[in-house]
């Protein structure tokens, strides 16, 4: 993975330069006009989150049932990537929110919801800070749960009645010949790249926090 | 009996017609969020503030993502450092 960083890089710097170029050309959406441009980054935020759920989730049963330091990593680190793209999520759609329901904030299924799962991530990251040995397993179940239920997460716009759009709407603008497709498409590719860049760039300082740790009790020995 | 007769109807009437008035206004078939057409621009929000704002957020987010993590690696290298030199000066 060493090797790909620096490529991976220069992608992400391609791709996150192009793609407000291709945003301020998007065609406007005809109820929401200029917002609605919110929409390029604010679905891209949701998919690095669920990127950072399916690491969390492999690493954490890895761990819990194999024991492996290294898939423990992996999940710690996604952990923090969820509460990261998450915020942003959580912070570009109320913004959204304000110029289309006229309200920053709805206590509606998708929308609490959402907010929930970011707090169980938080939580995650709390539990291994201050939760003294053997937190480890307790922050993998809590990862695990996370995970299962964010599908419901996901699907909740299509069961309950919300204000939020249904799911539907992605795979309509992909389909859309009308030119919404490529700056969403573009900006969802940058926001997985930055993931895994991100992701790669945490793992490799978890690696030293452990070097440093065994090199403590090394020390102590 | 004609009287009681006539004020129960005249009672119903009375509790029904707020109710009657309510139905006609109430949109049909309205399964979620419509946006209000005809909005005076005075009661207009204005979509370029809020467009940057959230755009602004994701760049200040991830740069301090990045610092947040340079800066603990730093912190990791210094004290890796310091216990190597403690172990060697322990060793002599």
């Amino acid at each position: 993975m060493k090797k790909l960083f620096a490529p991976l890089a220069v992608l992400a710097a391609v791709l996150f330069a192009i793609a407000p170029f291709l945003i301020a050309n998007a065609p406007y959406e005809s109820t929401m006009l200029l917002i609605q441009k919110i929409f390029y980054f604010h679905v891209p935020s949701w998919v690095g989150m669920y990127c950072g759920l399916a690491v969390a989730a492999v690493g954490s049963v890895w761990y819990l049932f194999k024991g492996s330091k290294v898939a423990d990593r992996y999940a710690a680190s996604a952990a923090e990537l969820i509460v990261l793209f998450g915020l942003n999520g959580l912070i570009s759609g109320p913004l959204w929110a304000r110029k289309a329901w006229g309200v920053w904030w709805q206590w509606d299924v998708k929308l609490t919801s959402a907010l929930l799962l970011w707090l169980m991530f938080v939580a995650y990251l709390l539990v291994r800070k201050y939760g003294g040995p053997g937190s480890e397993k307790l922050a993998a179940a809590v990862a695990i749960f996370g995970a299962a239920v964010s599908p419901f997460v996901y699907v909740s716009v299509n069961i309950w009645r919300t204000m939020h759009p249904k799911t539907s709407v992605v795979p309509d603008i992909i389909k859309n010949p009308q030119g919404m497709a490529a700056p969403l498409l573009v900006s969802m590719l940058a926001f997985v790249v930055l993931f895994v860049l991100l992701l790669n760039l945490r793992v490799a300082l978890a690696e030293r926090q452990d070097a440093l740790d065994e090199l403590y009790l090394a020390h102590e020995d | 009996m004609l009287r009681r007769f006539s004020i129960a109807i005249v009672s119903l009437i009375l509790l029904a017609a707020p109710h009657g008035a309510l139905l006609a206004q109430a949109p049909a078939g309205q399964s979620e969020f419509v946006p209000v057409n005809g909005l005076p621009e005075s009661e207009k929000l204005p979509a370029a503030p809020l467009l940057v704002v959230a755009y602004a957020v994701f760049l200040v987010l991830m740069v301090f993502y990045v610092w947040t993590v340079w800066r603990r690696l730093k912190k990791v290298e210094a004290d890796m450092h310091a216990l190597e030199q403690r172990t060697a000066k322990g060793g002599r």
